[in-house]
């Protein structure tokens, strides 16, 4: 029989190797399933994994939406890692995202079709501001009145909805827009669209945010005492209490700059490639960021990568819904599958494997 | 054959990168109270888990009467006639008596006639105890009753007892004590394990030590001196803590009519607590832990605030005060929980340094943390305190409770504080390491410091307090020189007692 040990510090090498070899777990397994479904495995996952960066004939079109996906999702996630460490479990970032993008969008939409250059960084300002408060609302009453932040954010972004489905009917819809529900389109007003920085890329001023949060959490995690602290708080909140950290504090920090990051990716992406407020504006970019976060270990320069990986299945599994007929729900459970393996395998680095033996005596 | 109940010959268990034990032979007779002395890592427990079946040895054997001995699990040992009392109880508290004692057992009788037997057996051996309350309002005195009610009732051949003493008060021990020589003078044997050196020698017939997992030595513990076995235990020369005669300087912790409520369920509220500590004092809080040792640590490191005035520090009221600003003053502490609480398990020394020496060492400069700056002085406790690990970057969670004690107490005496409060700073830690961290303590008073030392061990605040109280309830006693304190009045003290007498039969 096999046994578990736990090793008395996690191992470096297999926090590194294990998601390496979950992406491979999850190929082998997500293979075995197409075959099942009757497809080609190789064919499916070379579709998936492959063909959205190299294929000639899609690669144009699908290279840009990798970072068109990724962006909001790295910004989300980064956010919420802040929490995630310290034990402060916003799941609201999908309602954030909206209310952050509604206030952008408001600002914006407010001062048509004026063409002044401050208007985009107000919009930034507005939508990072949007999430901001929208975040407040389950941080205050949490240190108020001790209510639970997972709850609560979680059921904001249900009334989150509500307001953008309003907004989108009735204040914000386009008086030109023939009584169609929505806003504006934001590509037709220049100086407020948030536009491709180089053609053909799907770089946009979102993506550049994305890489600066990056940037900014690994400097705040590793080097100034903030980091410290989240982390403390995290794993052993009597410590920290100790070294004389104000629990109430954290929570405003940790719930303000996730609800700001994802008010930011609200904002850029109704600015940019959404364009314009609808009733369905929102695509779970704030939920698929909980994934994202953990799926890069809550370390900035995982959240990077995984959610560079995360962008990639979803535009492979979308090419490979349109290329091979595989069902939707063949795609998400392959996405499922690696989830379960990433986490699965992260055993290997807390714990060693060993052979049991049997006593002698 | 023999008198001997349990033959143990070269007994080994290996554990990933240590021999927990190394061909450990000894023999316990019939009626004898017998010892296993040892550090901690000493493989004390890893023995005694092998006799109760809950660890299955690499090599070697154990006769139980003359017969082959291999309990598989610890049931099997049970139904060969072993029982055990855990240092740790395993009690619910929200059931009674009776109904714990039948959770323990593998054919409970009716409720009724359990409690009959409890009552019986609890009287005969003069550990009077009612089946029908609640386990949650017992004291840590009376839940261990419970457990060795509960070992008695299988009529065992061999009974161990880990560390029975380290919840006791000296009442309860003399209870105790009386209760355990009955059941030797049925035939019952015990082994006995103990850090107490003055327990073993008042009560264990012989004593088996061990040192890194060898059996270093067996003796009759009435016939060497405490000293002597404490040197055998740790294989070198101990020197006793070294108290200069000082004149105590101006009060610098002051604590005045300080309320607080308890910290968790089964903690203590505080009530009108008063004390002063003079530069250069030692103050030995005594009393079981419970009574709100943790709540007055936590008032005086700031971690619960309060009214300004309750606390004050040099005549400055600081009651108001978080931990950061109090440690800029100069008021450091200690608590008992090593891991989770003084340090956090998963992160490095280097991490944990930080913990609480960022504000007196200046370690964070505008926000940023200096990590060379706190490698230093991470290298520098472990240096000076004798800190046994591969380095800085070791997780706190991988040193051994001593080690880690040490670095705990040492990361704040290195910091140079002028109030320090500990709280049970040697439990659990081996001797060597207990005197070296006595001694620290000492020498800070040498220097100047007020010192308050929170403990169950007597032995420990005798040794190194100038002045002692006890803390019962939330109630702190009024401070006495310790000097020339008997441990009857230790006892009175402590108060706990009162309603423990023996029944005697």
């Amino acid at each position: 029989m096999f046994r578990l040990e736990k090793r008395p510090v996690p191992s470096k090498a297999w926090i590194i190797a294990t998601p390496v070899l979950a992406v491979i777990a999850t190929m082998i397994a997500g293979g075995i399933m197409f075959a099942l479904l009757g497809k080609d495995p190789v064919e499916a996952i070379r579709i998936i994994f492959w063909d959205p960066l190299f294929s000639e004939q899609f690669a144009s079109y699908s290279r840009p939406q990798l970072l068109v996906k990724a962006g909001p999702l790295i910004l989300i996630a980064i956010g919420l890692s802040f929490g995630f460490r310290a034990g402060i479990w916003n799941i609201g970032a999908e309602g954030q995202y909206i209310i952050g993008a509604l206030f952008g969008a408001g600002v914006g939409l407010a001062f048509y079709p004026s063409q002044s250059i401050f208007i985009f960084p107000l919009m930034i300002i507005a939508g990072a501001f949007g999430g901001w408060i929208w975040a407040m609302i389950p941080a205050i009453l949490r240190t108020r009145f001790n209510t639970n932040e997972i709850l609560v954010s979680l059921l904001l972004v249900y009334v989150a909805e509500h307001i953008m489905a309003a907004m989108s009917l009735g204040l914000m819809r386009n008086p030109e827009g023939h009584g169609f529900p929505g806003s504006r389109n934001f590509q037709q007003y220049e100086t407020a669209f948030n536009a491709e920085l180089i053609a053909g890329s799907g770089m946009h001023w979102g993506v550049v945010a994305a890489f600066i949060a990056v940037i900014f959490a690994y400097i705040t995690m590793s080097r100034h005492i903030l980091g410290y602290q989240i982390t403390l708080a995290g794993q052993a909140p009597r410590a920290a209490k100790f070294s004389g950290v104000s629990p109430n504090r954290l929570i405003v920090f940790c719930l303000g700059i996730s609800g700001l990051l994802a008010g930011l990716a609200g904002l850029f992406e109704v600015a940019g490639p959404a364009g314009q407020i609808t009733t369905s504006f929102n695509q779970g970019y704030g939920f698929t960021a909980i994934i994202v976060a953990f799926l890069g270990r809550l370390n900035p320069v995982g959240i990077l990568l995984a959610g560079l990986l995360m962008a990639l299945t979803y535009i492979g599994g979308d090419l490979a819904q349109l290329m091979m007929g595989l069902p939707a729900p063949a795609i998400q459970a392959f996405q499922g599958m690696l989830l379960f393996f990433l986490l699965a395998m992260d055993v290997l680095s807390n714990f060693r494997i060993r052979l049991k033996k049997q006593g002698a005596a | 054959m023999t008198e001997n109940l349990l033959e143990i010959n070269g007994l080994t268990k290996a554990y990933p990168g240590v021999v927990a034990n190394d061909a450990v032979s000894f023999a316990i007779d019939k009626g004898e109270v017998h010892a296993l002395l040892g550090e901690n890592g000493a493989g004390k427990s890893t023995l005694v888990k092998m006799i109760y079946g809950l660890v299955r040895p690499d090599l070697g054997q154990m006769n139980l009467l003359g017969k082959r001995f291999s309990p598989p699990e610890p049931r099997a040992a049970r139904a060969a006639g072993i029982a055990m009392v855990f240092q740790h109880f395993s009690l619910f508290e929200a059931l009674d008596v009776a109904e714990n004692i039948a959770l323990g057992m593998e054919n409970p009788p009716k409720q009724r006639e359990l409690a009959a037997r409890i009552t019986k057996v609890s009287h005969a051996y003069g550990l009077p105890l009612d089946p029908h309350r609640l386990v949650g309002d017992l004291s840590a005195g009376e839940r261990q009753r419970v457990e060795i009610i509960r070992c008695l009732l299988q009529e065992p051949k061999l009974l161990i007892m880990d560390e029975p003493t380290s919840v006791l008060t000296p009442k309860e021990v003399e209870i105790l004590f009386q209760t355990l020589r009955r059941i030797a003078s049925d035939g019952t044997a015990i082994l006995y394990i103990s850090h107490k050196l003055e327990e073993i020698r008042n009560i264990c017939d012989s004593a088996t030590i061990l040192r890194h997992g060898k059996v270093v030595a067996t003796c009759t513990p009435r016939e060497k001196s405490a000293r002597e076995l404490a040197e055998m235990m740790v294989g070198c020369t101990l020197h006793e803590p070294l108290r200069q005669a000082v004149e105590f300087g101006d009060v610098v912790l002051e604590i005045n009519d300080l309320n607080a409520p308890s910290r968790s369920q089964f903690g203590t509220a505080l009530k009108h607590i008063n004390m002063n500590v003079r530069a250069g004092e030692v103050l030995g809080i005594g009393g079981v832990a419970g009574n709100g040792q943790e709540e007055l640590l936590a008032a005086i490191s700031g971690e619960t605030t309060g009214k300004a005035g309750t606390t004050k520090f040099m005549g400055q009221a600081i009651g108001n005060l978080g931990p950061n600003p109090r440690r800029k003053m100069g008021v450091l502490a200690a608590p008992e929980e090593r891991l989770g609480h003084s340090a956090a398990p998963d992160m490095s020394l280097t991490e944990n340094t930080l913990l609480t020496a960022a504000s007196r060492q200046n370690l964070v400069k505008k926000g940023f943390v200096d990590w060379g700056k706190t490698r230093k002085f991470a290298k520098k406790i472990i240096a000076e305190f004798d800190v046994r690990t591969p380095g800085a970057h070791t997780a706190a969670r991988a040193l051994s409770g001593g080690n880690l004690q040490k670095f705990v107490i040492g990361r704040e005496v290195m910091q140079n504080p002028r109030v320090l409060i500990v709280n049970q700073p040697t439990w659990g830690v081996d001797a060597s390491a207990a005197a070296q961290i006595r001694q620290s303590l000492l020498d800070l008073a040498n220097n100047g410091a007020a010192v308050v030392v929170i403990s169950q061990d007597l032995d420990e605040l005798m040794e190194i307090s100038d002045t002692f109280c006890a803390l019962n309830e939330g109630e702190l006693t009024r401070p006495r020189p310790a000097k020339g304190l008997t441990v009857e009045e230790i006892g009175l003290m402590l108060g706990g007692a009162a309603d423990l007498e023996a029944v005697n039969v």
